[in-house]
């Protein structure tokens, strides 16, 4: 009796995507789609010895942002609320007092910075300030920068500042440096 | 013979389903890919705050967390309800923080380590104490990137 020729017998893959879709819902359980985002920030070093006389900054190059323990603004001297700090941090670093800076389009004000190189956001907050209000005023300087920059990349390329190529931006962050300082902590002052 | 048979009414052909199996393992190996998994047991609850002006964190695997909270109801009993600091799976003091830092940079290579970056997830009740103290001893540990972890939303409400 001859025997008929066998084939390979298949295998029933019938049953791949019920393997699949075990697979497929518990990676959908399991995944997490937080994007981690924030505001990024470089700390200073801490200084290894302090100098002898500190650098001479001169008083209108400074924009100086208190917080206290309350979340109230003190700005230059002045309380403010939290809705100004953006146009006036805008007004202070875009002032371009000695006129070095050609693509300002400040006031020109005596009174305030010199020009966006020099201009320099001193930040001071209290231990009892909530971290809430410290972000969002950090927040809003990040946005006085971001703001002059975009404007100047429209201005002087008709382009987003995201649509431009690294070099230019580099060149635009060159003309409105991020100067944001934040004092040493108090030791006292609870 | 006729080409024109009438073909026989009523029997809807069945949808083919061999391509199935392609569709979700396509599916299966995109969940796969984005996935993160999460490694850490949140002992506090952290709401961070919103803001506008973010950016995203790249290169994930440079990122160490520290988290800044309140305890979670469950061990208020045990370690009260002021804010305190996770590092890793575990409540930790300011003074950890360095040698946290010190343990994350072993664990990467050599070249990774001036990209590292800290991320700073801290509730928004949280006092700026606490933080000013962290930041202090992350500038002693020589760990100068920091991000403030916020969500997207306006910061004027």
């Amino acid at each position: 009796m001859a025997r008929k020729k066998r084939g390979v017998p298949e295998i029933n893959a019938g049953s791949m995507a019920d393997i699949a879709f075990l697979l497929l819902i518990f990676f959908l359980v399991t995944t997490t789609m937080d994007v981690d985002s924030g505001l990024a920030r470089k700390l200073p070093p801490i200084p290894e010895d302090l100098p002898e006389t500190p650098p001479q900054l001169k008083e209108k190059n400074l924009f100086i942002v208190l917080v206290n323990a309350f979340d109230q603004l003190l700005v230059e001297g002045e309380p403010m609320s939290l809705e100004n700090l953006r146009s006036s941090a805008k007004d202070f670093l875009d002032n371009n007092g000695d006129g070095t800076c050609t693509d300002c389009r400040g006031r020109r004000d005596p009174a305030s910075s010199d020009n966006p190189d020099k201009a320099i956001i001193s930040l001071q907050n209290d231990r009892g300030t909530s971290y809430e209000m410290y972000v969002a005023v950090q927040n809003e300087l990040a946005a006085a920068y971001n703001e002059l920059r975009e404007e100047l990349a429209q201005r002087k390329h008709g382009k987003s500042y995201d649509e431009l190529t690294p070099a230019l931006q580099k060149e635009i962050r060159g003309v409105y440096p991020q100067k944001i300082s934040e004092a040493e902590p108090k030791e006292t002052g609870e | 013979m006729s080409k024109f048979v009438k073909k026989k009414k009523g029997d809807t052909p069945g949808i083919s389903t061999a391509s199935l199996p392609d569709i979700v393992f396509m599916l299966l190996f995109f969940f796969m890919v984005t996935t993160v998994m999460r490694e850490t047991d949140m002992l506090i609850q952290v709401k961070v705050p919103e803001a506008t002006e973010i950016q995203k964190l790249e290169r994930k695997s440079l990122v160490s967390y520290i988290y800044v909270g309140k305890p979670k109801d469950k061990y208020q009993a045990t370690f009260g309800s002021e804010p305190r600091i996770q590092l890793n799976d575990a409540f930790a003091s300011v003074s950890e923080i360095q040698s946290f830092i010190a343990a994350e940079r072993d664990a990467r290579s050599e070249e990774e380590v001036p990209l590292m970056t800290t991320s700073i997830k801290a509730d928004v009740d949280v006092k700026m104490g606490i933080i000013t103290d962290i930041k202090q001893e992350l500038r002693k540990a020589q760990a100068f990137k920091i991000n403030y972890s916020t969500r997207k939303g306006s910061v004027l409400d």
